[in-house]
């Protein structure tokens, strides 16, 4: 048991509370510097998609977790910076140059949807963000002289210093990791600072923040602002890493993925947003996984318990025709969303914090600790 | 001048659809302030029972159709009682999240049993057209509008002049303060989505004949259906379907006088303007902010 005095401001804010977290952080560090060179090329790849949703992820959180301003249309973000890279590599504008012009203008076009969203409140803004990306999605399929239309877009590989980064190389990788980091210090800062203050504040109660002097309107546009412009990055990223970028890759589908990055990780925090891109990456491997080992792992537990050879390979072609079945990943992810919400609205980071807290308290610890108290809602109409 | 008033009908009966699932939003809404955002997908798999009813085992249209409302009323309730009643009075975010859980659950499961075939049920109006001068008009269509008309009605008596109607709207405005009025909520809670869910199964098997049935039918249709419920106002019943029949023209109108691909962002851009100019939508009643 570690008891922390925090004796002033300072101690509050610290990124590093003590030296433990130093520790943990550096071995993970560590770990993730040297894994290109040690893990296999597909490993890595998934590593490099984990890196990108999460970094979208800190980007949603920072609008939905902390400003409490729901959003369904991230994945129109992401197009934006990725078609703007796109764009302007074709006209041999250098790789720092096109990528910070994607997010400012990313973050530009958030800001104009911040604007409308000012008069919006909680169902009204989720269904207003869903048409504008529609909208983003109809206007990329029918743009044609800039993005091809329905055909797609070629994204070339990265040029950078002179020397090619191909989409599968560790230089890419480390980019990439090098986004995440940047994005998440970043945001921590940005929560320690007093626009972040006035972010969790507008959460927690639009009109009290008002009423304490906070510019309601003003941050709202600002949060919107910031999550895509680090959307628009990690859109071109993104767009690299596909290496082709098509309207129908920025769909609805997509702005769902992003949500269930920070709802299954946590919203609150950004370990949520990377606990959460692991989750999503991981579920077309384990779906594979499900479909070629699986049955056969059933089917050698089935023949172990005496069944004959003939009822086991009848399990294992029923498993697999199970396993294989088309819409699985969606009953999955459907299935999942639900439990989630249901049982662990903290996501996986907030089990953790319960599991850190279970050991913490050990003999002390109360099974009510977190129990979720009956609420009952007054009309938001009249709020 | 033909060609418009072809148009106008069949995006009225195309609205008609639109706006029978925005009432299965609406009603739910008025009573949980909770937005459904399966409810497109409550409309499919009420389809696909009416198939497994009248298709496969061969029943009579009519039996099949009241057996595939009956059935997705009780599905409603098992829905409410396992997905929204834990989380009921939570932040709208977290029902939302459970919702889009419910449904991307209903399309694969829906899926994976009725396979990914378009189906299609024989109906009594699925032949013959109405004449009118040179005017035609299926019958297919026409029922659509007829039956909306009905539906519309009878929830409209319910909601206003009925005991649970009363107490549904009460329960809505103040979930606590309607339980001490000896409301059983909960009872009304799930009455409501057996209700709407009904609704949607009406407005699924209706629209058979004209989109056919298969999985990815209610995401489709569902998602047409907010702009209608926001235009007529979230939580008016009259505002839903009228909502849902401007859509309807409006994407008609779209698909036939401008270029190609406005059909689709219509409804949408006018979704973005009614929020902006009107966030209380066409029918909503304007509430002052209380502290």
């Amino acid at each position: 048991m570690r008891f922390m005095f925090k004796t002033d401001y300072e101690d509050d804010i610290k990124l590093f509370p003590h030296s433990g977290y130093m520790v943990t952080y550096g071995v993970l560090l560590a770990f993730l510097m040297v894994a290109p060179f040690v893990l296999s090329s597909y490993l890595v790849s998934q590593l490099v998609f984990v890196f990108i949703y999460a970094t979208v992820g800190v980007g949603l959180m920072i609008l939905t977790g902390f400003t409490g301003q729901a959003s369904l249309g991230h994945a129109a973000f992401l197009a934006i910076g990725a078609y703007t890279a796109g764009y302007l590599q074709q006209y041999n504008v250098p790789f720092p140059v096109y990528f910070l012009v994607a997010g400012l203008l990313t973050g530009v076009v958030g800001a104009m949807v911040g604007f409308p969203a000012l008069r919006l409140q909680g169902i009204y803004l989720v269904i207003a963000t869903i048409s504008f990306a529609f909208i983003i999605e109809e206007i990329l399929a029918r743009w044609e002289s800039v993005t091809h239309g329905n055909e797609g877009m070629r994204v070339k590989a990265l040029q950078a210093l002179g020397t090619t980064v191909s989409r599968d190389s560790p230089s890419f990788y480390f980019l990439c990791l090098a986004v995440l980091a940047l994005t998440i210090v970043g945001t921590l800062n940005l929560l320690r600072s007093p626009t972040g203050r006035a972010f969790v504040a507008i959460r927690d109660s639009e009109t009290a923040a008002r009423s304490m002097g906070v510019n309601v309107s003003l941050y709202k546009v600002k949060s919107f602002a910031i999550s895509a412009a680090i959307t628009g990055f990690a859109g071109v990223l993104f767009a690299h890493k596909m290496s082709f970028i098509s309207p129908e890759m920025f769909t609805l589908q997509l702005s769902i993925e992003f949500i269930i990055v920070i709802l299954i990780g946590g919203a609150f925090s950004p370990h949520g947003a990377v606990l959460g891109a692991i989750f999503i990456v991981m579920i077309d491997p384990f779906l594979t996984y499900l479909k070629d080992d699986v049955p056969g792992m059933i089917a050698a537990v089935a023949a172990t318990f005496g069944a004959g050879a003939e009822l086991a390979a009848k399990i294992q072609s029923n498993v697999a025709a199970f396993a294989s079945a088309n819409g699985l990943k969606g009953a999955i992810y459907g299935v999942i969303i639900v439990l989630f919400v249901l049982f662990e609205p903290l996501g996986l980071y907030g089990r953790w914090l319960k599991i850190k807290l279970f050991f913490q308290l050990f003999p002390l610890y109360k099974r009510a600790t977190f129990k979720r108290q009956k609420i009952y809602v007054k009309s938001e109409r009249n709020r | 001048m033909l060609d418009f008033v072809q148009q106008l009908v069949s995006g009225i009966a195309l609205g008609c659809v639109y706006g029978l699932i925005a009432l299965g939003f609406v009603l739910v809404y008025k009573a949980t302030e909770v937005v459904n955002f399966a409810q497109g997908d409550l409309m499919m798999l009420g389809g696909f029972f009416a198939f497994t009813f009248i298709g496969i085992l061969g029943l009579n249209y009519w039996i099949g159709f009241a057996g595939a409302v009956a059935a997705m009323a009780l599905f409603g309730m098992l829905a409410e009682r396992v997905v929204v009643r834990p989380i009921l009075g939570y932040p709208q975010f977290s029902i939302i999240m459970a919702t889009i859980g419910l449904g991307y659950f209903l399309r694969s499961v829906a899926g994976i049993i009725w396979g990914t075939d378009d189906l299609k049920i024989e109906t009594p109006f699925s032949q013959g057209v109405l004449r009118i001068g040179s005017l035609v008009l299926a019958y297919d269509k026409l029922s659509v509008i007829a039956a909306t008309i009905i539906l519309c009605a009878l929830l409209y008596l319910f909601f206003n002049r009925t005991t649970l109607g009363t107490a549904m709207r009460a329960s809505s405005e103040n979930m606590l303060a309607a339980y001490y009025m000896g409301i059983p909520v909960k009872r009304v809670v799930s009455i409501v989505w057996a209700i709407s869910a009904a609704v949607a199964t009406a407005a699924g098997v209706l629209l058979a004949p004209i989109t056919f049935i298969h999985s990815n039918v209610g995401l489709v249709l569902g998602l047409k259906a907010f702009p209608a419920a926001v235009l007529g106002g979230f939580g008016s019943i009259p505002g839903a379907v009228v909502g849902g029949v401007l859509i309807g023209v409006i994407e008609s109108m779209a698909g036939f006088y401008l270029p190609q691909g406005w059909k689709d962002v219509a409804p949408y851009v006018v979704l973005l303007a009614v929020l902006l100019l009107k966030p209380e939508g066409l029918f909503g009643h304007h509430v002052r902010k209380k502290v």
